[in-house]
């Protein structure tokens, strides 16, 4: 079963609303960093990777941070990750 | 009611945790207080079995005064409860006025209502009362022969306003850092750490375990920090009553910013002794405890130095304010590559900028730069901080 990129998106906004419950999304510009425009620090973003890995199984290594700088840049990596990783 | 920081004055009562007849161990958690800083789990200081709880939920009670009696030793609660409740007990000691909250429905005349005795309440009163959390011991009845009337709930109710949780926050940083810069003389140290070495480890480190196991480098900070103080004791403890006391451990308040603005620098106890990753769990533990306002009277009330980090903000340096009693303040900066000359040659290299303010009254600066060469050393070789 692959997921689909809304479905991905969804499990990262559910993901980040759970350390920063009172983020808008409606005010975030998704091609902009995404950390200083929620207030998140390095200790928020590895609680975001955990409930990621939780909910859809995706590992995110530490080398790969870099890909996750946007909304829409951490939504492709993430659906790139996952099929690569579901590959048999 | 504990001093949960040298600027509490008094704390809001919320809840108990336990029952009277109830054994307690040193350190167990029994009853729960809001303060300036946000609600605190109060742990109980001394063992033995509670023989009557005093404060009631929605209380304000000053630092010091009773909040519940405790039977230790071979004493029978049963026989303190008892005496307590008779009216030959002496009363409890009396409350100032002006740390009485400003509620009409408390009698803040002087007249005490009854903590003991049957309260003539209207069942649906205490229906109510009991839906609100309201104590009913401190309504002021109007009903017939002094009985407490439905309406009295509400009025009472209604006059306990939410104090803005945000504005007390405020006002206690305001208190802590005002009196910091005027007892406090304060000094500044800073130097540039080629942490390289750390990072580049730290990174090896990760790759190799399950994402639950990482480590973040500001734990790695903690450890070096913690260990570093073993050379510059000085720098750990309180400054009190005129004279330095050392701390009774390497007990690191971390500053932990709060979503929303505020920020509190719980404890973590003894890091100098924890593994690094049990010191990752204790911090995991802390800081989402801290941000959803769950920290223990212990965390709150007794580090022996702080640590800032604001390297997620984006800034080199941070020269932090001491927080009183303590003596000194550690400030980490953000990692960012930098040219650094290694061997004659400039290589890129992650540089964090460390600094150390420190009380004048009780340490040199000539000392305390051992600090910061001890944390150099130490950064650069992590293996050792394990």
């Amino acid at each position: 079963m692959s997921m689909s990129r809304d479905d991905v998106r969804k499990a990262l906004i559910d993901s980040i609303l759970a350390v920063a419950p009172e983020a808008d999304f409606a005010q975030v510009r998704p091609d902009r960093p995404v950390r200083g425009q929620l207030d998140i620090d390095s200790f928020d973003f590895l609680t975001i990777l955990e409930h990621l890995h939780e909910k859809i199984g995706v590992d995110v290594p530490e080398s790969d941070y870099g890909k996750m700088m946007t909304l829409d840049g951490s939504v492709d990596y993430l659906a790139q990750r996952l099929a690569a990783t579901r590959a048999p | 009611m504990p001093s949960l920081g040298a600027d509490m004055e008094d704390g809001t009562f919320i809840e108990w945790h336990a029952e009277p007849g109830q054994k307690v161990a040193r350190g167990q958690v029994i009853c729960v207080v809001e303060t300036q800083k946000g609600a605190v789990e109060v742990e109980i200081w001394e063992a033995g079995v509670l023989a009557k709880l005093i404060a009631a939920p929605g209380q304000r009670i000053p630092v010091g005064q009773v909040m519940a009696l405790l039977a230790t030793g071979t004493e029978d609660w049963k026989a303190i409860a008892a005496a307590a409740a008779s009216p030959a007990a002496p009363p409890p000691p009396p409350v100032r006025a002006a740390l009485q909250p400003p509620v009409a429905a408390f009698d803040a005349s002087g007249a005490a209502p009854p903590l003991s005795g049957r309260l003539k309440v209207s069942p649906a009163a205490r229906r109510r009362a009991e839906e609100l959390g309201i104590d009913l011991a401190a309504v002021k009845p109007s009903g017939a022969h002094g009985a407490i009337s439905m309406a009295n709930v509400e009025l009472a109710a209604a006059a306990i306003e939410p104090r803005d949780a945000q504005a007390a926050m405020r006002d206690a940083i305001a208190a802590a850092m005002s009196r910091s810069k005027r007892e406090i003389p304060h000094y500044y140290l800073a130097s540039a750490i080629n942490a390289e070495n750390s990072i580049a480890w730290l990174e090896k480190r990760n790759a190799s375990v399950p994402i639950g196991e990482r480590v973040l480098f500001v734990a790695l900070q903690l450890k070096a920090v913690a260990c570093a103080l073993r050379e510059t004791p000085e720098l750990n403890g309180f400054y009190q009553g005129g004279k330095f006391r050392p701390g009774p451990g390497m007990h690191l308040g971390v500053a932990v910013s709060l979503r929303g603005g505020g920020l509190v620098a719980p404890a973590l106890h003894d890091v100098d002794k924890l593994s690094l990753a049990e010191l990752m769990a204790r911090l995991k533990d802390l800081l989402r405890r801290a941000r959803s306002g769950q920290l223990r009277s212990s965390e709150m009330a007794d580090p022996t130095i702080t640590v800032t980090n604001l390297g997620d903000l984006g800034v080199d340096t941070v020269f932090g304010v001491i927080y009183p009693p303590q003596v000194a303040l550690v400030g980490i900066g953000r990692s960012a590559v930098k040219p650094w000359v290694t061997d004659g040659a400039i290589v890129p290299a992650r540089i964090v900028q460390a600094t150390l303010s420190g009380d004048h009254r009780v340490s040199d600066g000539m000392r305390a730069a051992r600090f910061l060469v001890e944390l150099d050393r130490l950064l650069q070789q992590p293996e050792s901080l394990v």
